[in-house]
Order: C-alpha cells, then sequence, then structure tokens
C-alpha cells in the first residue's frame, strides 16, 4: 500500500523504483497563430548522475502531433508508444489525419486510469485541420486542460512567474519559440535536475521544424 | 421470380452452384415486403422517415418507435423484423458511446457505418446464427468535418453512402421519386414534406394495412441533434401530402 511519509520527505524524492531513471525536466508548449511551438530541456537523471545529457524529449505521435515527456522515462516512453498506435489505428479507421483532441484524450485516459502506477507529465501539443493550433497540459493525476502556454517537469516551478510576466496573446512564430526559449533556459539554470540543450519543434499546417540550440548558446546563463 | 434454393439455402454458410447466399437474399426479402423507409440528405441536415404499418386499433400512437436514437447527433431508423431492428440499434448506441468514451469525441459517421456493417456481416458467416432481417438507414452528423451523412446498412452487411435512399415495400417507387428531388437546395423543412409525400403516394389506403408516419431530423437548426419530429409538424406534412398527391390527380384527369 501507500507509504504514510510524504515522497519529499524521503530519499527518494521522485519517487524512484530501483534503477529507474527520470526526466527530471523542464517541458514547455505554446500556441501561436498557425501552429505550436514545444520546447524541452535534454537532461537526463538518475538520482544526481545524469544518465543522458542530450536525449530527446519531444516525442512524435503522428505526422502533426507531438508530445513533451517528463517523470520517469519509462513511464512515458510507454505512453507514447501506446497513445502513436492507437492514433494510427484510428487514423486509418477514420481516413483523415487525427485531431489533438483525440490524441490528448487518449493520452489522458491511459494516464488517469493507470495513475496509481505511473509518474508522467506530459503535455500533448500539435497541430490538425480541425482545430489549428492547440496544447494540452496533462499532470499526474491524469486531468487534461487545453492551455494557451503549457508547462511541466521539475524545472516548471522556476518560471510560473515568468511565464506569467512575459507571455502575450497573438504572438508570431518567431515571438513563441523566443519566449519558449528563455523560459527553459531560465528554468535550467535554477533546478538542477534540468540542462543540457534546449530542443524545439515547431508544427504548422506546412510541416514540421525541430532545431536545438547548444548548451552554449543558451539564452540565458547556465 | 427467384430460382428456388433447391438444397443451397438451408444455411448461410451455403453457396449455391451460382454463387448465391440464399438465407441473406432472404433476409432481404423479408425487409422488401415490410414499411417504407426514407432517408434523405438535405442541404442543412438529414431527414428519416418510417411508415409504420399498425397491426392493431389497439397500439397506443407513438409507441413501438421505429426511428431512434443512437448518439446525440445520430439517429438510425429500421424496416423489416422489429425485434432484428432494435439489436441493431441497441449494438449502434453502445458502438456510439464506448468511441466517445475512448476518443473523446462523437462517433464519424463512416466509422459508425462501417461497424455496423461488420456487425450485421457476422451474422450471415456463422452456422448458428441466422442474417438479420431488417436494414437501417443512419443519419449521422460530425463536426470536426462539418458534415451530415445518410447512410444505409442491409442484412447482407453492405453499406453505402448517400444522398436519398430507400427500403420496404414502396422502396422502388420512392427511389424515383428521390431521384426527382434536388437535394442540394431542399432544406430540411421541405424534406419532411417531399418524405410524407412519397410515403403517402406510395400506399393504397384501400388494400394497405393503416400506418402511422413517424419522422426525424438530424437538422442545422437543432444543432444536429437528432430530433423525433412534433406530431404537429408530421401532422401537417401528410396534410400538405394529401393535397399535393390530390392536385397531381386533378392534373391527370385534365390532361385526358
Amino acid at each position: 500500500m501507500a507509504s504514510l511519509l510524504h515522497p519529499s520527505q524521503t530519499s527518494n524524492p521522485y519517487n524512484l523504483k530501483p534503477g529507474e531513471v527520470s526526466s527530471g525536466t523542464t517541458i514547455m508548449a505554446v500556441p501561436f497563430k498557425g501552429g505550436v511551438v514545444l520546447g524541452a530541456d535534454s537532461r537526463v537523471s538518475t538520482g544526481t548522475y545524469v544518465a543522458n545529457r542530450a536525449s530527446d524529449k519531444i516525442a512524435q505521435l503522428t505526422e502533426n502531433i507531438f508530445c513533451c515527456r517528463s517523470g520517469s522515462a519509462a513511464d512515458t516512453q510507454a505512453l507514447t508508444d501506446y497513445v502513436k498506435f492507437y492514433l494510427q489505428q484510428w487514423e486509418v479507421e477514420s481516413g483523415r489525419p487525427a485531431t489533438v483532441k483525440v490524441a490528448a484524450h487518449l493520452m489522458r485516459k491511459i494516464c488517469y486510469q493507470n495513475k496509481d502506477n505511473l509518474s508522467a507529465g506530459v503535455i500533448v501539443a500539435g497541430w490538425d485541420p480541425v482545430s489549428k493550433g492547440q496544447v494540452y497540459n496533462i499532470p499526474l493525476g491524469g486531468t487534461c486542460i487545453e492551455m494557451k502556454c503549457a508547462i511541466g517537469g521539475s524545472g516548471s516551478t522556476y518560471i510560473y512567474g515568468l511565464t506569467d510576466a512575459l507571455y502575450k496573446e497573438n504572438m508570431g512564430k518567431q515571438e513563441t519559440l523566443d519566449f519558449v526559449k528563455k523560459s527553459i533556459s531560465h528554468a535550467m539554470a535554477r533546478d538542477g535536475s534540468s540542462g543540457g540543450i534546449i530542443r524545439t519543434c515547431v508544427v504548422t499546417e506546412d510541416g514540421v521544424e525541430r532545431e536545438y540550440i547548444p548548451g552554449n548558446k543558451l539564452p540565458y546563463g547556465p | 421470380m427467384a430460382s428456388s434454393g433447391s438444397g443451397y439455402d438451408l444455411s448461410p454458410t451455403t453457396f449455391s452452384p451460382d454463387g448465391r447466399i440464399f438465407q441473406v437474399e432472404y433476409a432481404s426479402k423479408s425487409v422488401a415486403s415490410s414499411g417504407t423507409l426514407i432517408g434523405l440528405k438535405c442541404s442543412d441536415g438529414i431527414v428519416l422517415a418510417c411508415e409504420k404499418l399498425l397491426a392493431n386499433k389497439m397500439l397506443v400512437p407513438g409507441s413501438n418507435k421505429r426511428i431512434n436514437t443512437v448518439s446525440k447527433t445520430s439517429g438510425c431508423a429500421f424496416t423489416g423484423f422489429v425485434s432484428d431492428g432494435r439489436q441493431i440499434v441497441n449494438r449502434a448506441r453502445e458502438e456510439a458511446s464506448s468511441y466517445l468514451d475512448t476518443y473523446g469525441i462523437p462517433v464519424p459517421p463512416s466509422v459508425l457505418a462501417d461497424r455496423l456493417a461488420h456487425y450485421v456481416h457476422y451474422f450471415t458467416l456463422h452456422g448458428a446464427l441466422r442474417p438479420f432481417g431488417a436494414s437501417m438507414v443512419l443519419g449521422c452528423y460530425e463536426e470536426d468535418m462539418d458534415e451530415a451523412s445518410l447512410y444505409m446498412v442491409e442484412p447482407s452487411g453492405q453499406v453505402f453512402k448517400y444522398f436519398g435512399c430507400a427500403a420496404g415495400k414502396g422502396r422502388q417507387g420512392a427511389k424515383t421519386e428521390i431521384e426527382k428531388l434536388d437535394l442540394s437546395t431542399l432544406t430540411v423543412a421541405q424534406g419532411i414534406k417531399e418524405a410524407a409525400r412519397i410515403i403517402s403516394m406510395l400506399r393504397d389506403d384501400g388494400k394497405d394495412k393503416p400506418m402511422e408516419l413517424e419522422i426525424s431530423t438530424v437538422a442545422a437548426e437543432n444543432n444536429y441533434v437528432h430530433k423525433p419530429c412534433e406530431k404537429s409538424v408530421i401532422a401537417e406534412a401528410e396534410k400538405w401530402a394529401k393535397e399535393q398527391i390530390e392536385e397531381e390527380e386533378d392534373m391527370e384527369e385534365d390532361e385526358d
């Protein structure tokens, strides 16, 4: 049964099982006119050891829908694989590209039904012909909220104030990209579990653009 | 008429030498001798209309519905064996509800039609089961594509998407009449009247059993929610239908 001690009171604050690897992370996604921008750091840690300093936390679900992963790497990879599988079947049965709403709903359903056994915070974002750019934040318990600016992972706690202050409605693509890069840099500067490089992914009607910013070229210091 | 099965028609799992499955054909025949059913895809929604033959004067009007709501934005009407039809409706409701639960959006019409076709077809393949003796017409709206669609599922498991379709006794005459309509400009309000007219004109009130007309719509003015028509609307449509038919008869007499 569940331990009587809160995880923060133990030496295992992230409730990791023995040998389990966490993406103590900063992830972010923001819709703009014409699409969405996703961003993530690249540090994967087991305790204080950095298991991977250049991982890719932005997973592709369909041609036009992606998700940012935070929490247990194993859990989020399994979730991503399941949702990718179901979305592929959905596209075949429906004869059209999957919508972000359906992807988010599937992700949420699995997260909620298995909440006792999962440690996963996910942001589903993408562009579809029906609703254009959309972002859904699916934190630990399995709630699913559409948001104008979604942040997640351990590093996100340090940038709530910053994103609130900097966010503006109706930003263009470059402005949104700069906003995401700046916010994640700030989180990486303060959160020990976030670091490495910033990976970004821009999804629009015309396709997908992925790029990364090396650790020594971040907008805000280490 | 059709040739007799002569031994190849005892089970749905037997082909005849000329490649037919008689049991499935016989199932379609039972549909072909029941009340007429019409579906119309109008410019702003779907109209479903059903000629409900009343077996008995003691039946309470409005009971034994032939047109049922499957989900908020889809409805279906069937003709043939009523108990078989109800089984398909139940399945349609389950499919629609489980789809909404799994994917978070109402089931797309093409998917629902496809799943029902699979279900109906299953019963034509297994030795211990018999085919459904009912055809079903599905009117369904898909918000993502902003499109209302009309599908018909037959006892063989075939399903097609239609602009206008008919099943039951008067289907040949109904199909001819439907083809005369301009469905791309016909509104739902007009469609209700036309459906009433077509069903009324194909009946022979002297010979046929008394009927109750059941009509429902999936229309833009109701936000595409599947709604049975009010009794007053149906009565008005029937009145209009009678006038149209009398007018035509008068015109035919004048031509002589």
